[in-house]
């Protein structure tokens, strides 16, 4: 069998690449900002036992960490159709993983909130600070700090977790994949390249998070 | 056309989910074996070892599924070996195990006091025998609650698996949504089926883990 390793496909297709990890990128970074402001609301009703908000986010997460991304998908983009609600490929996507994201973001969020120790509040309450300012600056901020390595680790799940998008036609990383290889049947080629495009992404996602994290959340104490 | 009522698309969803718990069973125990291994790799001073094991795992971490489980397939049939999506997805899910499971066992086997390494050089023991006698026995009981909690991981990773055919809760739960023009119910009842298999476990990860927490606090 005479097999040779053809780099051409990719090349010759780079656009469609830069393209669809551009859309994973957006898609990623909507996400995330919509899942991680949704894990923040989710961890202070939890957290504070806020009434409606604390049992409608109880049940929330726990059914979207107990049932696959996939399927959350297909019931966003195939099923809510029925209800009157026709989403595209991308604004189903975008809207599973914020949906994804914010379910896992409430759980890592409080269990920051929680080690917020209580001598800190009763310290900013002595100085007089309101319950905006204690909010923000005694327990948001530290809380973040906290667990912000496991927000980032989950981010980048939520992203590889995009790769399954292609399937409800959202043009990202992996459908520009499937689109080429069905075009130039070079699948290996391809999806190789593809698997190194993502190994790239995730580690420039993550490095940029950190370094996000260190300037905005432990950086200015404002 | 046939047409189907609730107890078909029921029964149906029910066969998926026996290919899905036995495809989780699978990767998960063979992943946790070859996890066993990579963890060995992963914590050897020597950087032979240590340096192979950390790219693999970074590899299964820091790329998609998905991409994996192509791979896998477009792969053997690249060696002229023609490979069924149930044995791609087995593949693709042990690899996929073993290197999350060896990572999570890394921070376990990490958190152990670095007296007791100290101690059981003292004492002469070999590296084995301080793994066997002194590491594992400690780490095992830090790793239950972790452990438990992936296989939660595992089982919705097998969803994945329907994009290459494997007819699984997922590939089924779309073929019937196909066929019946429901997709709002089937989708939801496909749901329903792993939260019945998940909640349990993810339920579990966290009963025990109180308990861990309880006797260390004591």
């Amino acid at each position: 069998m005479s097999y040779a390793f053809s780099i051409e496909p990719i090349l010759d297709n780079w656009e469609i690449f830069a393209q669809g990890a551009a859309m994973t990128l957006l898609l990623t970074a909507l996400g995330a900002v919509t899942g991680v402001a949704a894990g923040i609301l989710g961890a202070v009703s939890r957290a504070w036992r806020l009434p409606v908000l604390s049992p409608f986010y109880a049940v929330y997460v726990e059914c979207v960490r107990n049932t696959p991304f996939l399927v959350q998908l297909y019931f966003i983009f195939f099923g809510l159709p029925s209800l009157g609600v026709k989403l595209s490929g991308w604004e189903a996507s975008f809207l599973a993983m914020a949906l994804n994201l914010g379910a896992y973001s409430t759980e890592i969020i409080r269990a920051g909130v929680m080690a917020v120790p209580r001598g800190q509040i009763e310290a900013a309450e002595s100085l007089a600070m309101d319950r905006w300012q204690i909010f923000r600056f005694v327990i948001l901020r530290p809380a973040l700090k906290t667990v912000w390595p496991a927000l980032c680790s989950q981010i980048i799940i939520v992203m590889l977790g995009s790769s399954v998008c292609s399937q409800v036609a959202a043009q990202e990383l992996t459908y520009a994949a499937n689109l080429i290889q069905s075009r130039t049947f070079r699948a290996f080629e391809i999806y190789f390249f593809s698997t190194l495009l993502y190994l790239g992404l995730a580690i420039l996602v993550r490095r940029f998070l950190k370094a996000f994290g260190r300037r905005i959340i432990d950086g200015r104490t404002a | 056309m046939i047409s189907f009522s609730l107890w078909d698309i029921v029964r149906h969803l029910c066969v998926g989910a026996a290919w899905t718990a036995g495809l989780s069973l699978v990767a998960f125990a063979l992943g946790g074996a070859a996890g066993l291994g990579v963890l060995f790799a992963r914590i050897s001073p020597r950087r032979r070892l240590s340096a192979p094991a950390k790219a693999y795992i970074e590899f299964f971490q820091d790329t998609p599924l998905l991409m994996q489980l192509f791979l896998i397939f477009f792969g053997f049939g690249l060696l002229g070996l023609d490979i069924s999506p149930l044995l791609t997805a087995a593949i693709g899910l042990t690899l996929f195990t073993s290197a999350y499971l060896a990572e999570i066992w890394r921070g376990c086997v990490e958190a152990i006091p670095k007296g007791q390494w100290e101690a059981s050089d003292c004492l002469a023991m070999s590296s084995l025998q301080r793994m066997r006698f002194v590491i594992l026995p400690q780490a095992l009981r830090t790793a239950i609650p972790p452990t438990v909690g992936f296989s939660v991981q595992v089982v919705k990773g097998t969803a994945v698996t329907s994009i290459i055919g494997f007819m699984e809760i997922t590939k089924t739960g779309s073929m019937i949504a196909n066929a019946t023009f429901k997709p709002l119910l089937v989708y939801a009842l496909a749901a329903v089926f792993y939260f019945i298999i998940c909640f349990p476990l993810s339920a579990l990860a966290r009963r025990v883990e109180r308990r861990l927490h309880a006797a260390c606090a004591r």
